[in-house]
């Protein structure tokens, strides 16, 4: 009696499952990022939104080509470049065309090695690398290739912009560079100190310098240094609890200039730096969820907020990326060709659902996209991590860096 | 100078905090021979607990700082009672290990309750203001009273142990513990209370250090290693040399924070010549290090002097 109950249970499931695979063909996108250990915060919220994007802005919309569905497949790949090239090989062994990363440059730089090699090897199965996050000017530089596709705005262009706003503070006379000791700590402060000298050779770079990744216990001596060095800004690349540390040290040591970040928001940041914060902490971006752009928006991140009540809308991008793949991949007109896909990709104009337009710089893949200084405030349409506080467009630059030079040379098949 | 009077201070509040961690560390350690790893955690316990009273149960940063600790001790010495005893018989590797185990047990159980993000426990108001400055540098109001609770915490213990009958009786248990028991008192029970209090205090420090160093799970971690390097330095079961070992180890960390010396200088001054690429030439990176980089790793540099030149620690009787 049991078991033919199981039996037939079985038999059942089987059924289910391959009428569920018949029915529409699926465009899956993989999506490698942490998912446990300590940057599982970021990796989640990054999962979330892309799923969240494939849905709402392909999915609902009817999908791709003849209703092809988007699908993401998750693989964690616990913040170790070795690992992550494992799961892209399970990803591609399974049939999945598209790449999508984010979390740390130095994992992105292992995976567009990977990519690029597989399709030299594999011309019948190639893949495209979306890359959502990873910021190492290097990646649409000297180390770029035809299969990467960045969505963010990199490390140089933000500085750029960044630096744009604050020269024209004639207040501004002395700056701090304090950053974490690796290679993007010194990228920040490399760029800030190149942008600075060619925007406002009058302004003084009174301090630069680097501490322990992860290992400062207490921040207040190198906040007694900052107030110390009469700086009338202080600009940082800090992430994470150093970033928390460092902020919230220099704020209470009684300093009263802008604090200009990369990453001070979301992830428990926002909250932490609450009323304090107010009027200090700045952080130059893509995309602005405040003021928002239109109904349209609006109405996403309300979507976005009520199905994922823990997370938020930290990396608008997201949503481009997603739209502009099935953009391209409509143009393309096939979903399996990616050299179709990644030639419609190219040059792409699009008009952002956060307002402006992004265009995919064809002779490095880099996205140029408004770039925006936003404030850490309350009273705002959108805030972040359940609290009072967000972050909200204080200025904008629109298309950031569109002749910026770069020493990309791609070989295109 | 101002700024050399703001950086005592700053090293006497991070020194002070060390001291509350390392002052309930050295009498277990002293007592038991447990090196107890998962010390740290209760200090992560402790901030946790504090938020959950003060901020979610609204009884206020007060009603923290008098509740979290109790419980944290409580739990101390349950964990104690029920767990650390029982291994104990089997020698001193499994006791490591089941702190050890406990250590890691206690992270996890703290991201399931409270997330992988820091939490939003912050200094009371009426103690979130600038008490007085030095030059243009503020000296917070909370700072001052982190140093005032944390010199309340070293008298009390201090009368404790060398004034009460308690005291005498921990005093000749950390000595000789068979000819106390045999005297008829109840050494088990002396060790966990010991283990309790000394865990309290470590929620003492949670709770206090919470707001200012940030509440998240990683902050057990951060700590966990200087506190073993204080109470080597500082001598077994020597409370003052605890103290002092805090307050060096807070002074040297803040200073090499504060100030960026470069050892260039020195490079330069034995007569050596710049080389144009620093890391082509022989001493590499020496040529671009600066103090506040090596600054966290003085304090290991400190316990391997000591260690050498005193094995038995600043004020303590017998080797480590």
């Amino acid at each position: 009696m049991r078991k033919s109950i199981k039996v037939g249970l079985s038999a059942a499931l089987a059924m289910a499952i391959t009428a569920g695979a018949g029915m529409a063909e699926n465009i899956k996108i993989a999506f490698i990022d942490p998912l446990s250990g300590p940057f599982a915060t970021t990796g989640t919220n990054g999962s979330a939104e892309w799923n969240f994007a494939a849905e709402e802005l392909v999915n609902k919309q009817g999908g791709v080509l003849d209703g092809d569905m988007f699908e993401i497949v998750s693989y964690d790949n616990k913040m170790s470049g070795k690992e992550s090239l494992v799961q892209l090989q399970v990803a591609i062994d399974q049939g999945i065309r598209f790449i999508a990363q984010g979390n740390s440059s130095g994992i992105a730089g292992a995976i567009t090695e990977a990519v690029k090699k597989h399709n030299r090897r594999n011309p019948d199965d190639r893949v495209l690398f979306l890359n959502y996050s990873a910021v190492d000017p290097a990646l649409t530089n000297d180390n770029c290739n035809f299969w990467h596709f960045r969505f963010d705005a990199n490390a140089d262009i933000k500085m750029d912009a960044l630096t744009d706003v604050m020269a024209k503070d004639e207040n501004m006379k002395k700056v701090y560079l304090i950053g974490q000791d690796y290679s993007f700590g010194k990228a920040v402060a490399a760029a800030a100190v190149r942008d600075l000298g060619k925007k406002r050779p009058d302004v003084e770079i009174v301090g630069n310098e680097l501490h322990p990744i992860g290992k400062v216990k207490d921040f207040t001596p190198y906040a007694r240094k900052i107030v110390a060095s009469d700086a009338d800004a202080v600009i940082t690349g800090n992430w994470g609890s150093d970033m928390v540390g460092l902020g919230k040290a220099i704020i209470d040591a009684g300093f009263e200039g802008p604090v200009y970040t990369y990453y001070a928001a979301s992830n428990g940041i926002t909250r932490t730096f609450g009323e304090d914060g107010k009027g200090s902490i700045f952080l130059v971006g893509e995309g602005a969820i405040n003021p928002i752009a239109s109904d349209r928006a609006a109405a996403y991140v309300e979507g976005f907020e009520a199905k994922y009540p823990d997370h938020d809308i930290s990396q608008p991008r997201i949503a481009n990326a997603v739209e502009m793949l099935a953009k391209a991949i409509n143009e393309a007109g096939t979903s399996t060709d990616v050299v179709k896909v990644a030639y419609a990709l190219e040059g792409m104009k699009h008009d952002s659902i956060w307002g402006g337009t992004v265009f995919m710089r064809p002779q490095d893949h880099q996205a140029i996209q408004n770039v925006y200084i936003q404030e850490h405030t309350d009273g705002v349409q959108f805030p972040l991590d359940n609290s009072e506080f967000g972050m909200n467009a204080a200025s904008t630059v629109v298309d950031a860096a569109m002749d910026s030079p770069t020493t990309c040379k791609m070989d295109k098949p | 100078m101002d700024l050399f009077i703001v950086n005592i201070i700053d090293g006497l509040v991070f020194g002070l905090l060390l001291f509350m961690l390392s002052s309930g560390l050295t009498l277990i350690f002293s007592m038991m021979g447990v090196l107890n790893f998962a010390h740290a955690s209760f200090y992560m316990l402790g901030a946790y607990f504090a938020y959950q009273i003060s901020t979610v149960l609204g009884l206020g940063f007060i009603g923290g700082l008098i509740v979290a600790p109790v419980i944290v001790g409580v739990a101390g010495a349950a964990i104690e009672r029920y767990g650390l005893r029982r291994v104990h018989k089997y020698g001193h590797v499994p006791e490591l290990i089941f702190t050890f185990g406990l250590a890691l047990l206690i992270q996890e159980v703290v991201k399931l309750f409270w997330g992988q993000n820091q939490v939003p426990y912050f200094e009371p108001h009426w103690l979130d203001f600038a008490l007085f400055s030095i030059g243009e540098n503020a000296i917070e109001a909370y700072k001052v009273a982190m140093i005032g609770i944390s010199m309340l915490i070293f008298g009390g213990l201090l009368y404790v142990l060398t004034k009460t009958r308690v005291g005498m009786i921990i005093q000749a248990a950390l000595s000789y513990p068979n000819t106390v028991e045999a005297l008829g008192h109840n050494v088990p029970m002396v060790f966990m209370g010991v283990f309790g209090v000394g865990t309290a205090l470590a929620g003492v420090a949670g709770v206090i250090a919470g707001p200012a160093l940030g509440t998240f799970p990683g902050m057990a971690f951060t700590l966990g290693s200087i506190v073993f390097v204080t109470i080597v330095v500082g001598g077994l079961g020597s409370l003052w040399g605890a103290l002092m070992s805090s307050l060096l180890i807070g002074w040297i960390t803040t200073f090499a924070a504060a100030y960026n010396f470069e050892f260039k200088t020195i490079l330069l001054a034995i007569g050596l010549e710049e080389p144009a690429v620093a890391w082509e030439s022989k001493l590499g990176d020496l040529w671009t290090l600066t103090l506040p980089q090596i600054g966290p790793i003085l304090p290991y540099l400190l316990m391997v002097v000591v260690l050498v030149f005193r094995p038995q620690g600043l004020m303590g009787r017998r080797e480590a």
